[in-house]
């Protein structure tokens, strides 16, 4: 793993590293080279499979980091390729002409986080949601709360409990609050 | 599928996605719902539209109840027969099929599973509905012939559940369908569906099983909150 992730600090200038195992290890690609290292790794070392593909909004950083994950069934290893794009005008090059699966990723994070994939093919069909007018839901500056309640008429009056709280209350009412279980239940 | 067919499917995928990119307004209609011409069998030329041809562009009607007895004998025999259609909304639709086994056994109530709405009296919404399939729900109830009964399943149709603050699944169901009976719960058990199906029973032996007629009578209000969330209606307005 660290000889092969040696070599792609000299061919990509890599970010970050963090070797999580023996066999996983991330890492912080720029997004002008992630395509060439994850087209690399699959031809040249045997990353065949894409595991998945997906996103975390930074909101605090004003940044997207996509991270594409690796599998190499020969080596038993894997890898995940991270990708920090702007949160502003978010755009990353896409991915669709080396597996077919990154299709339906794209379109998914097209419509989930407004993230564009220029080419790749049917991504701007709807996909989960039809016909979404505002901000992309999987943003966290999307309050679905607050959505939901503008729009799905809510019934009202309804109680939530800590279950903690609830079932100490239920099994032991008469036994006294420790200072401990007090903190916890705020 | 050989790889030379595949790249031709791709090749011609990505020319549809470079057109939807092309025109920017979101035109939601499917390619099967487009003006179209036929020609008939003497040679003449009948233009068609797709999604209003063939439905009624009538609103429904409200049925007034026959005569004392009639309506009594009526309402007997209606709730000896309740044949619920075969269609899953949310997680709540796996505790249907213990109902078909020896061990529950619904058909000793009179009550039997139907593959198509046409054939159907009672509709079960189980569980969690989102605006997705809200929208079909829509277009199946529509498609049943009155009287129709609604049974609303587990606790997500009566005030969201445990979804009740997500983007995409209604709170409450009563306000796009009428509903006959909730059941609460989640999940409810079979001998809790079982329990439905005698109240709904109970209901329509009653009389007080009308919401097809309550449907019919505010019906513009229904399509209003129908239409305030199904962003793309591509269907018609009367799915009958």
């Amino acid at each position: 793993m660290k000889e092969l992730i040696e070599k792609l600090n000299s061919k990509y200038d890599l970010q970050e590293i963090v070797y999580q195992r023996d066999n996983l290890a991330f890492t912080a690609i720029r997004k002008e080279n992630a395509i060439d290292a994850i087209t690399y790794l699959r031809d040249y070392e045997e990353f065949t499979h894409l595991v998945m593909m997906s996103c975390v909004d930074w909101i605090e950083d004003g940044k997207f980091q996509l991270l594409y994950l690796l599998n190499s069934p020969e080596k038993k290893c894997d890898i995940g390729i991270k990708v920090y794009i702007d949160r502003e005008n978010p755009e990353m090059f896409s991915a669709h002409h080396l597996w077919k699966s990154v299709w339906t990723y794209q379109r998914e994070l097209k419509e989930f986080y407004g993230i564009d994939f220029p080419g790749s093919p049917r991504v701007n069909d709807d996909f989960v949601v039809e016909g979404w007018e505002e901000i992309p839901f999987m943003r966290r500056d999307f309050d679905t709360h607050e959505y939901a309640e503008k729009t799905y008429f809510p019934r009202g009056n309804r109680k939530t409990n800590d279950p903690a709280e609830y079932m100490r209350k239920k099994l032991y009412p008469n036994q006294p609050v420790t200072a401990k279980q007090r903190k916890d239940d705020k | 599928m050989s790889e030379l067919d595949l790249n031709d499917k791709m090749s011609e995928m990505l020319a549809k996605s470079e057109a939807n990119v092309k025109n920017s307004k979101k035109d939601f209609t499917r390619p099967e719902d487009e003006l179209r011409e036929v020609v008939a069998p003497d040679g003449s030329i009948i233009k068609i539209n797709p999604l209003y041809d063939y439905f009624s562009d009538e609103k429904p009607k409200e049925e007034k109840p026959r005569n004392g007895v009639v309506e009594k004998f009526l309402n007997w025999a209606r709730s000896e027969s309740i044949w619920v259609l075969g269609f899953g909304t949310g997680c709540g639709s796996i505790e249907i099929p213990p109902l078909v086994t020896p061990r529950f056994d619904m058909f000793r109530y009179g009550v039997e599973m139907r593959p198509t709405p046409r054939q159907s009296n009672a509709f079960i919404i189980s569980g969690y509905l989102s605006v997705k399939t809200l929208k079909r729900v829509i277009r199946t109830y529509e498609q049943m012939p009155s009287p129709k009964y609604i049974i609303a399943l587990g606790s997500c149709t009566i005030n969201g559940g445990m979804y009740y603050d997500s983007y995409s699944t209604i709170n409450r169901l009563d306000k796009y369908i009428p509903v006959d009976v909730y059941i609460a719960g989640c999940m409810p058990r079979p001998e809790a569906l079982l329990h439905g199906f005698a109240k709904l029973k109970q209901l329509i032996k009653d009389g007080k099983a009308e919401k097809a007629n309550e449907y019919a009578r505010n019906f513009d209000e229904y399509k209003a909150n129908q239409k305030k969330i199904i962003k793309d209606w591509n269907m018609p307005d009367y799915n009958w």
